[in-house]
């Protein structure tokens, strides 16, 4: 069964002109539980347009989304938050940590919206979690104080603090070299595949989308699967999306 | 599906279940409030002075009036007894002749001894010579009872007030103010200073055993108390218009309406027909129902309220820019999954966690203020029993800090919420 759907779904927004932007057309995507699927296109193709639809950001203009076997129009604002801290966990290009706190403080953030054992035992499980993605010795550094693949590290532990369902990475080596890059895309599809979640890759680097499952290209809004077979031949080639 | 070794955490919604994610919320909030203010702490500090100082004055002000309304009370009680004072006068109607003295002390006497009134007291108002080292000069002359110092709050500034070994002493006890006792010379009070009275018959040495706190400031102020025996010995009386002492009691004030007619049956009855006995309560709760430092009390609140509101818009502005400056933080949180009630509840607890503090502050500074050796050497001029520092000021100060809070987080809790999820992950 299907851990997020999406049927016929667009997304467009009013310009200041009065006119009409269509960023997704006609959307069909079906993600389970377990799947490594990554997105490519180029910028501007509506990829963290889609990214922000999977991870309940964003509402579709229309077509069906469901999250989990509930259509998300049976879902309410507050319910919808509540969802996304339990079952999604996001990865930002950019890590987006939060400055001044350290980086126990920062896998405990999710942890505060959490109930039960989770909110109660926050520190214990941050700092499990820290050890397990190799910074156990680095739990009181700030961001600054961490290099950016240690941050992405700290991002990672973040998103599976709380056993996420739904793991959104967007552009998660973006800011990375090519080397740290690859580590940090080893630990990220590991410790999915370790959680059972399903992990959505969205990125511009073939090699990366070429350790996913399934692939797809977000080409105008439209989104088109792409073969495994082609995405290993674009990775090979080094061409870029 | 948690990592391995993560507790699972419940998927349905159940009672216990939103009990627990409120109090987990409510926790979370408070957690998430002390760490934001502690990361920021320098602009906090800054924006909390003003309303550190509020509160020490709002509180400061609520305590003094406290205070003053104690030096008030105790000024009413020096002047017209404690509640419930009863005063008791007898005349004949007709005539407006007095009785005799003696006829009066016995029915006062045997009134006040059945119905078990201890403090009890016979007041006489008049003047002594005294013999001072550079002449002899006129003293105001009270004749009093001995419970009188606790009716009448008298408190000493040296020695002690009459005692009942007074009595097995060989000349009359006084206690003089302290201008009387300066003019003597000063004399050391262990040696058992005397004073000279000059009497129709001569000049009387009666022991200072004790001396009341100076009231003015040039000296003259010359008073002193006599037991009321000894003046009627040694202070002469008018022949032609003899004078009653003013007869004075002490008593509970809830039994005071229950007792007021029974004392005036009873003295009544004893003295006889042809006179009229008049009992009724003098002291200021029979007559003072409005508190005499209202006006001031809510003109000196007034303006610590304005203090306050200033320091709240102080706290605003920097509560809004911080807000500000975190968009992103909270976008990030919403990815996480913080609900727009938990991010408001957030922000407005930083605001109301960070007045509190200040408030508690303030509090303190206020109590070290008003309860310090210092302020209480100068307080104890003027009052006797120095009221504890009031806890409904503390309580007044806190309450307020805290409702400034949440008014002051109330403007940028809106705005955080107000903040698309979408935009802020980018800003």
């Amino acid at each position: 069964m299907a851990f997020v759907e999406l049927a016929g779904v667009t997304r467009s927004v009013e310009l200041p002109d009065g006119g009409r932007l269509d960023i997704l057309k006609g959307v069909d995507l079906s993600v389970e539980i377990g799947h490594h699927v990554s997105i490519v296109g180029r910028s501007g193709s509506g990829k963290s347009t889609l990214l922000n639809l999977l991870g309940l950001i964003d509402t579709p203009t229309s077509g069906r989304l469901e999250f989990d076997g509930t259509p998300l129009d049976k879902l309410d604002a507050g319910e919808r938050d509540r969802r996304r801290g339990r079952d999604v966990g996001f990865i930002f290009q950019q890590f987006n940590l939060l400055p001044g706190r350290t980086a126990l403080e920062n896998v405990m953030t999710p942890l505060l919206y959490a109930t039960g054992a989770q909110f109660w035992n926050r520190r214990q499980l941050a700092s499990e979690l820290l050890d397990k993605v190799g910074l156990g010795r680095r739990l009181k550094s700030t961001p600054d104080q961490l290099s950016g693949g240690e941050q992405q590290r700290v991002a990672i532990a973040r998103a599976l603090v709380r056993g996420p369902r739904l793991i959104l990475a967007d552009e998660p080596t973006g800011a990375l070299d090519v080397e740290t890059g690859a580590t940090v895309m080893e630990l990220l599809d590991t410790a999915a595949e370790q959680s059972g979640a399903a992990l959505i890759t969205i990125t511009h680097d073939p090699n990366v989308a070429a350790l996913a499952r399934r692939h797809f290209r977000l080409d105008a809004g439209v989104l088109h699967e792409i073969d495994p077979a082609q995405m290993q031949t674009l990775a090979a080639t080094g061409a870029t999306l | 599906m948690a990592p391995p070794g993560m507790p699972e955490e419940p998927r349905r919604r159940t009672k216990s279940g939103g009990a627990s994610r409120l109090w987990t919320g409510f926790v979370g909030a408070v957690v998430e409030a002390w760490s934001e203010l502690r990361i920021h702490k320098t602009q906090v500090l800054l924006s909390l002075i003003g309303v550190g100082v509020a509160v020490t004055a709002l509180t400061g002000v609520v305590a003094a009036g406290s205070i003053a309304t104690q030096a008030t009370v105790e000024g009413f009680e020096r002047s017209s007894g404690r509640p419930a004072s009863l005063y008791v006068g007898v005349y004949n109607p007709a005539t407006g002749e007095q009785p005799r003295k003696s006829d009066v002390d016995a029915a006062f006497a045997t009134a006040m001894e059945r119905y078990g009134v201890t403090y009890t007291n016979r007041t006489n108002y008049g003047g002594v010579s005294v013999q001072f080292p550079d002449g002899v000069l006129g003293v105001q002359a009270l004749g009093v009872d001995q419970p009188f110092a606790a009716m009448r709050r008298i408190s000493m500034a040296q020695g002690a007030w009459f005692t009942d070994r007074d009595a097995l002493r060989l000349a009359p006890p006084v206690v003089v103010s302290e201008e009387v006792w300066e003019r003597l010379g000063s004399p050391d009070l262990r040696l058992d200073p005397r004073i000279g009275i000059v009497t129709p018959t001569g000049t009387v040495s009666a022991i200072i055993v004790g001396i009341t706190p100076k009231q003015s400031l040039d000296g003259s102020f010359l008073q002193a108390y006599l037991l009321s025996d000894d003046y009627d010995r040694f202070v002469p009386q008018d022949p032609l218009y003899p004078q009653l002492p003013q007869y004075e009691a002490w008593i509970p004030p809830e039994s005071a309406d229950t007792l007021i007619p029974l004392l005036q049956r009873d003295i009544a009855a004893a003295m006889g027909d042809g006179w009229q006995v008049d009992v009724q309560r003098n002291d200021y709760l029979a007559w003072q129902v409005e508190d005499p430092l209202l006006v001031p009390k809510l003109v000196v609140i007034g303006i610590a309220v304005l203090v306050m509101l200033l320091g709240a818009l102080g706290l605003l502005n920097i509560a809004l820019v911080s807000v500000k400056h975190r968009i992103r933080e909270i976008g990030i949180r919403r990815a996480f999954g913080a609900t727009a009630g938990r991010v408001f509840f957030s922000v407005m607890m930083e605001s109301v966690v960070a007045t509190f503090v200040a408030g508690l502050a303030g509090v303190l500074l206020a109590i070290v203020l008003i309860r310090n050796p210092i302020t209480e050497s100068y307080l104890s001029l003027v009052i006797q029993d120095i009221p504890g520092f009031p806890i409904e000021a503390a309580l007044i100060g806190l309450g307020a800090a805290t409702l400034v809070g949440a008014l002051a987080g109330l403007l940028p809790a809106v705005v955080a919420v107000r903040v698309k999820v979408i935009d802020a992950i980018r800003y």
